[in-house]
């Protein structure tokens, strides 16, 4: 090796000129990206985009920083998502029903439209969750008790006006019942009333009977076919009520971020996606996994945006 | 029993590096005014990934207590409190700091704090399975009686300037209400902005009312910062241990009540400090000292508040349930390496926890080493530098760390308002405290009479639900006690000496 230090610099000077002359689709991503969360610290969005970090790190090199910016049940967030820099390096959670939601009932700073998605990766199914000892054995137990003593039967859930409350109001309406709402918190609020007796039930998601484990039951999911992770729990469907539904969480751009940039992020994250560890990491938890990426964004966003609005409409909290 | 033999796996030598580091990175990140001790941890989780799922609990566990612990000293050195939980401590600490005793001050809360880190550490090895169906007893009436206990303590407190203290209670209740409404979202006081629709930060207006009027007094006055004696005393240990032991039942006292109110998922470390506090005083040969600079508030506050680490850990790792903040950093750092929380924890994960609790063990012990020494270069570090650097220096930070809570330029706006409104409001002889503490409490009061009153007129029996149920019942009768007792023992105590005289 005759010079070993004009060869680095050699080296050196053809990478800076590649960098340089390279264009983003080449050296994106070359630092860590920022994912910010519209929400506080250990939620069900927390947690899934920590599962994210490891892959991502394997397969693009990259770290995402993830941060915090709760408020407004996420409207803070995306109210202010579109004002920072769309170099690809800024996103942020995003979740439905919220952005649908949220900006049909008052001025949240946000319009659904003015939010960009690239992918929708999981949705975490609603669930009705009671605690282990619970004289509710089945769903009809249940309806059968909210029919004999109207207001009496007590859920918890984490909100008013989020994926929890509106499956409680709707079911309520295709089983005849009227049960009360007490919303809490948050998912944790909500599981420490149901554990603590101060409600009978709950209305969560199928990740909340995982995290409590042995000490919850779930006598429903609103899934199209059971969860694998629970074969034992009956859908709402099989037990005849027509009820699919859920909070999606995925991840949105600024709206300034160029298409190709777009793009790029939406193959990357579907990429994540797609590893089967990740995959059965996120179904331990008790989501479902969901692939839609930046294609086949629109149609997706537009049925949802009908079917919300149909149902907020319907369960009187939207005019 | 006990899962003594982890305790051998808790004591390697490298656990024992990421403790000390975990303690060190703690205490100095909480002694920074804005940076929280959920910050801290949230920012290290990634870190834990690639080590071994013990190892990084230790790590996250040691971070958290310092943390706690390490705001203390901003409490202490600057009227503000690092950390929430510390507010309690500025109620003492910084008098002594004023009169010289800072170094003694910063001892004593070094001393307080792990022997409240130990307390809490050992309920959460023996009974947390029972103490956490304890938790799970406190409803939404249960926490709504604790926060007004909290508000009534905030009177009892302010007894010099009752009036004051009440008015300082309601405005920061007013500020709780600011942005989206608990329970219901709706929408207040936010006058069309878009920024208010978060509400008002609690990190930034405690560092607000806090620390600006401080930062704007040492540039106003030509005095120095705090007095200073001849030469240096060192730590000052053996008057600080001599303290802790003539206070041995208060440290125990407050470590039990951090400890419980550490169980309540939601609490938090302001509720247990204010609470021990106020306890400390009430029971005292020395009321009348609290203050003004009495070593025995600080040891309350700071046992307290690091035994409310031991104790949140309780519900998160027996119900998956987030004890404090930093407990559902932790948690979700949990769910991630697959670890799944609940009562079959310690003993399908045995290892693990016991590791892990261990290690919180060993976290607080090397606590007392590491924080004298690091209190001690704080200590000298803010009381030579020039108040020409300091000033610029702590407003730099408290920009910083009040931006660093939510990302937000917002809240830095708010926090220099706040502070600026804190001054005035000093001039006149409102205290911080009350406000800070109204804000805080203003949420947890009203979500809990809401989900209360929800609850309540389900099931038609408003009145046996909040009046009703036993643990209410005894919160009840807290607040009648700490409402009537001041009365009561002033009455009785000019009764006496009317007797005397004749």
């Amino acid at each position: 090796m005759r010079n070993p230090n004009s060869l680095a610099g050699g080296l050196l000077a053809a990478a800076v000129a590649a960098f340089a002359f390279g264009g983003p689709a080449v050296a994106f991503p070359d630092k860590p990206i920022s994912y910010i969360i519209p929400f506080g610290p250990g939620g069900e969005s927390d947690v899934t985009a920590r599962h994210q970090q490891p892959f991502f790190k394997k397969m693009f090199g990259q770290d995402l920083v993830i941060s915090y910016k709760p408020g407004g049940g996420g409207a803070v967030g995306w109210a202010q998502l579109n004002s920072l820099k769309g170099d690809g390096y800024t996103m942020m959670g995003v979740n439905l029903p919220h952005t649908v939601v949220q900006p049909l009932q008052k001025d949240v700073g946000y319009k659904t439209d003015d939010l960009v998605p690239i992918i929708y990766f999981h949705y975490t199914p609603d669930a009705i969750v009671v605690k282990a000892d619970s004289p509710f054995k089945t769903l009809e137990d249940l309806v059968d008790f909210g029919k004999k003593s109207p207001g009496k039967l007590t859920f918890s859930g984490s909100a008013k006006a989020s994926a929890n409350h509106i499956a409680q109001i709707r079911f309520d309406k295709m089983a005849g019942i009227k049960s009360t709402y007490v919303a809490a918190k948050g998912t944790g609020e909500s599981n420490q009333f149901l554990l603590g007796g101060q409600v009978l039930a709950s209305w969560g998601y199928t990740s909340v009977g995982a995290q409590l484990g042995a000490q919850a039951r779930m006598l429903a999911v609103a899934m199209d076919k059971r969860h694998p992770g629970f074969p034992n729990v009956p859908t709402f469907k099989e037990l005849g009520y027509d009820l699919i539904s859920g909070a999606y969480r995925g991840i949105a751009v600024p709206k300034t971020t160029p298409e190709p940039l777009r793009k790029q992020m939406s193959e990357m994250f579907i990429k994540v996606n797609k590893d089967p560890e990740f995959r059965k990491r996120l179904e331990n938890d008790g989501m479902a996994v969901i692939d839609v990426d930046y294609a086949g964004m629109p149609a997706f966003i537009a049925e949802q945006k009908k079917v919300l609005t149909a149902v907020a409409k319907e369960a009187g909290i939207v005019k | 029993m006990l899962g003594i033999e982890y305790l051998v796996d808790a004591l390697t030598p490298t656990h024992l590096l990421i403790a000390l580091l975990g303690v060190v990175a703690g205490t100095v990140i909480g002694a920074l005014p804005g940076l929280t001790a959920t910050m801290a941890v949230a920012v290290l989780v990634p870190f834990t990934f690639s080590m071994p799922t013990a190892s990084g609990l230790i790590m996250m566990g040691a971070i958290y207590t310092g943390a706690i612990y390490g705001g203390a000293y901003s409490a202490i050195l600057l009227n503000t409190p690092g950390t929430p939980s510390a507010i309690a401590t500025t109620f003492d600490g910084y008098p002594m700091a004023k009169r010289g005793d800072g170094d003694l001050a910063i001892t004593i809360a070094c001393i307080a704090s792990v022997v409240g880190g130990l307390v809490g550490a050992a309920f959460l090895l023996g009974l947390s399975p029972p103490l956490a169906k304890v938790a799970l007893a406190f409803g939404p009436v249960e926490y709504f009686w604790l926060a007004i206990f909290g508000l009534t303590l905030i009177a009892s407190l302010s007894e010099a300037n009752l009036v004051k203290g009440l008015a300082g209670g309601c405005l920061g209740l007013l500020l709780s209400c600011v942005g989206v409404a608990e329970v219901s979202a709706d929408i207040r006081l936010t006058f069309g902005s878009q920024t208010l629709l978060g509400g008002i930060e609690v990190v930034g207006a405690l560092i607000g009312l806090f620390c600006v009027p401080v930062l704007i007094d040492l540039v106003g006055t030509p005095e120095r910062h705090l007095k200073v004696t001849g030469e240096s005393r060192g730590f000052r240990l053996p008057e600080a241990l001599a303290i802790a032991w003539r206070g041995k039942f208060n440290l125990l006292r407050s470590s039990l009540i951090g400890t419980f109110v550490g169980i309540l998922p939601g609490a938090g470390g302001s509720i247990a400090s204010l609470v021990s506090y106020s306890e400390a005083r009430r029971a005292s040969k020395r009321t009348e000292r609290f203050g003004k600079g009495e070593p025995d508030g600080v040891q309350a506050s700071e046992s307290a508040n690091n035994a409310t680490v031991g104790g949140g850990f309780i519900p998160t790792l027996v119900l998956g349930i987030p004890g404090t903040p930093p407990d559902a950093v932790i948690l979700g750092a949990l769910l991630v390496q697959g670890v799944r929380t609940g009562p079959n924890l310690f003993t399908e994960h045995a290892a693990v926890v016991y590791t892990f609790i261990y290690g919180l063990f060993l976290a607080t012990v090397l606590m007392l080493p590491m924080g004298l020494l690091i209190g001690r270069y704080a200590y000298r570090t803010i009381v030579t530098v020039p108040k020409a650097m300091l000033v610029p220096a702590v407003a730099f930070m408290t920009i910083i760390g009040t931006y660093a809570i939510r990302n937000s330029i917002a809240d830095v706006v708010m926090m220099i308002l706040l502070g600026v409104v804190g001054w005035v409001l000093n001039r006149f002889d409102f205290s911080p405290s009350p406000i800070v503490l109204g804000l805080i409490l203003g949420s947890i009061a009203e979500r809990g009479f809401v989900q209360a009153w929800v609850l309540g007129t389900a099931t038609d029996n408003v009145a046996g639900m909040f009046f009703g149920r036993p643990i209410s019942l005894l919160i009840i009768f807290f607040i009648a006690l700490s409402l009537f007792y001041p009365l009561l023992a002033r009455r009785w105590r000019l009764k006496q000496e009317a007797m005397r005289v004749e």
